[in-house]
């Protein structure tokens, strides 16, 4: 599956009119023909588009992302050297999310159909329509600009010296509105899922099995309806996690966190395609292993997915 | 017609269908209601929003009409949300509909692709795909369908797979009726409701994804598109906001009424079903 990936991206880069080296001469103001030769010849762009292929294939298998034109320097140090500030951004903002969102939407699908789950509803409709990036503006005009609580850019501040406590909690007011905006977007599609798998779990029969019990409200809700309908929102975790990720694109350029969504962006804007490459790459092998994780998680919390499989 | 009246029988249905038919209408008339190029400067620069009723909402730095702007912007935004969208399901329709029927070999290879388009985030794809063939309308277009054919594909898979067993299917093949025949005329359209379900949240990603690659800045540069604007009026956030935020706001309104409307969609697919 990942060769197709490979295949695949190595096809639409290669379909790109001028190549880094064009990239590269602009940038330094144009060079004649010979620099030019010499410089593709350096970076094995004159041979067949074939052996290129085979020539990314195999060094791939020894784990060489090749080399960032644009950036001089290896690929794989360039994208590990970025992604911890990106997890850091994806994980908190997933925790914050599927926490808020899956709460919520337990208090929405308690009771269908009541004034709050209309609330609650209408208001998840709204966040889940706004883009991310717009989102992201407006909390720091607000926070930034207006009330000045939150600084607008950057991971940390430059040069401060802080360290231990004080280095945590610079990160974290850096953090607050870029995770906020993602958290918010977010909250609004598990809330969503949490409130329809709840409404789904009402309708079947063990539901009405325990109310005829007189079970109080209270524990039908948590331990009956909830617990069953909190298993395709871990799916969806997985699912998105894929979106997530090419979201903190957007939301990086914004609020200028040196992450692994920028450095795509900086990829496309140095026409960079091994850095590109690259990056495509490293993510579907992120999203492969999250939704491995996921699974594992998944047949923790669901005992019949792994009694299953015992049996067969 | 009586489909647009089970739509607008609820009343998500009702709002999102009356969202989407003025934003259309907005669409078709906007060289009537703002005539003249939007990208022309029209006024003095940086004008503050309901001052001037020659420029309700003000103009942006180099003096260019935000409404105008906002009214063209629709266009944009609606054909480019649609466009992908009707790109995407075909191509997902097609290849399903393959998938599905043929079984073996050629599902299993066709559906190993739906994979890889499955794992790589679809924004970075389209990211990559924009900047390599360059930005216009058509490719931005194909770049979001790319990224959005997987689902519909695997859906009408799915569907296929039930639907062809089903007696009638069988019966199709017992009277002698060509296998493309019987994929095109019996299987495809008792496939078709729960893909094009899913077509309405196409169109909205498809709309978010082209605000977020104008603002990127890799959109078609001669036209004017919301993500655009904001990313323009970002420049000088701290002095106008309204600049980023009213192109914001037409972008969410959109959004909302496509969600509306494939809500009330959703209601009148299940009543029906629920009534036959």
């Amino acid at each position: 599956m990942l060769l197709i990936v490979i295949v695949l991206t190595f096809l639409l880069l290669e379909s790109a009119s001028g190549d880094a080296v064009d990239a590269y001469l602009l940038s330094i103001g144009g060079g004649d023909a010979t620099v030019a030769q010499s410089l593709r010849q350096a970076y094995d762009l004159d041979q067949s588009m074939l052996a290129r292929l085979w020539l990314y294939v195999s060094s791939l298998a020894r784990l060489d992302l090749g080399w960032s034109v644009a950036f001089d320097r290896p690929v794989l140090d360039l994208i590990i050297e970025r992604l911890p500030n990106t997890l850091l951004l994806m994980g908190s903002a997933t925790a914050l999310s599927f926490g808020l969102g899956s709460a919520l939407g337990i208090v929405a699908g308690a009771r269908p159909e009541s004034a709050g789950d209309r609330v609650l509803s209408t208001i998840s409709l709204i966040l889940y329509a706004i883009p991310s990036f717009w989102l992201g503006l407006v909390l720091s005009i607000v926070f930034a600009v207006q009330l000045r609580w939150l600084p607008t850019s950057g991971i940390e501040s430059i040069a401060s010296g802080k360290a231990g406590f004080a280095c945590a909690a610079d990160i974290a007011t850096h953090l607050a509105l870029p995770v906020g905006a993602l958290a918010l977007i977010y909250m609004a599609l598990f809330l969503r899922v949490m409130r329809a798998g709840m409404a789904e779990v009402w309708a079947l029969d063990f539901v009405l099995f325990a109310r005829s019990k007189g079970l109080s409200r209270s524990r039908i809700v948590l331990r009956h309806v909830a617990r069953n309908a909190l298993l395709p929102l871990v799916t969806m975790l997985g699912l998105q996690s894929a979106a997530m990720l090419g979201g903190s694109v957007v939301i990086e350029s914004i609020f200028a966190i040196p992450g692994f969504g920028r450095l795509a962006q900086e990829a496309v804007g140095g026409r960079d395609a091994p850095l590109l490459m690259g990056i495509i790459l490293f993510s579907a092998v992120l999203v492969i292993c999250i939704n491995l994780m996921i699974d594992i998680f998944y047949a923790a919390l669901d005992p019949r997915v792994g009694a299953s499989e015992a049996d067969a | 017609m009586r489909r647009i009246q089970n739509i607008t029988k609820t009343p998500e249905g009702a709002i999102g269908f009356g969202i989407i038919a003025a934003l259309m209408l907005v669409a078709l008339f906007a060289p009537i209601v703002s005539p003249g190029d939007p990208l022309r400067i029209a006024g003095s620069p940086l004008l503050a929003p309901f001052v001037d009723p020659a420029f309700p909402l003000g103009t942006d730095r180099l003096g260019r009409d935000v409404l105008a702007g906002i009214i063209h912007g629709t266009r944009t935004s609606l054909a480019v949300g649609i466009a992908a969208a009707i790109a995407a399901i075909a191509i997902g329709l097609c290849v399903g509909l393959a998938a599905g029927f043929a079984g073996g070999a050629v599902d299993e290879a066709l559906m190993r692709i739906v994979d890889a388009f499955q794992i790589v985030p679809s924004f970075l794809l389209a990211l990559a795909f924009v900047s390599v063939i360059g930005a216009s309308v058509p490719v931005v277009v194909l770049a979001i369908a790319l990224g959005a054919w997987a689902d519909p594909a695997r859906l009408t898979r799915a569907q296929v797979l039930s639907i062809r067993e089903r007696d009638y299917v069988a019966s199709a093949r017992v009277i002698g009726m060509h296998p493309v025949e019987i994929a095109w005329k019996e299987i495809l359209p008792n496939a078709l409701p729960p893909v094009l379900a899913l077509s309405a949240i196409i169109v909205a990603a498809a709309i978010l994804t082209e605000a977020a690659l104008s603002f990127l800045g890799l959109g078609d540069p001669n036209i004017v598109t919301w993500g655009s604007m904001i990313a323009e009026g970002r420049n000088v956030l701290r002095s106008s906001p309204s600049l980023s935020i009213f192109p914001g706001l037409a972008l969410v309104i959109t959004v909302i009424g496509v969600y509306l409307l494939s809500e009330g969609l959703t209601k009148a697919l299940a009543g029906r079903r629920s009534e036959a």
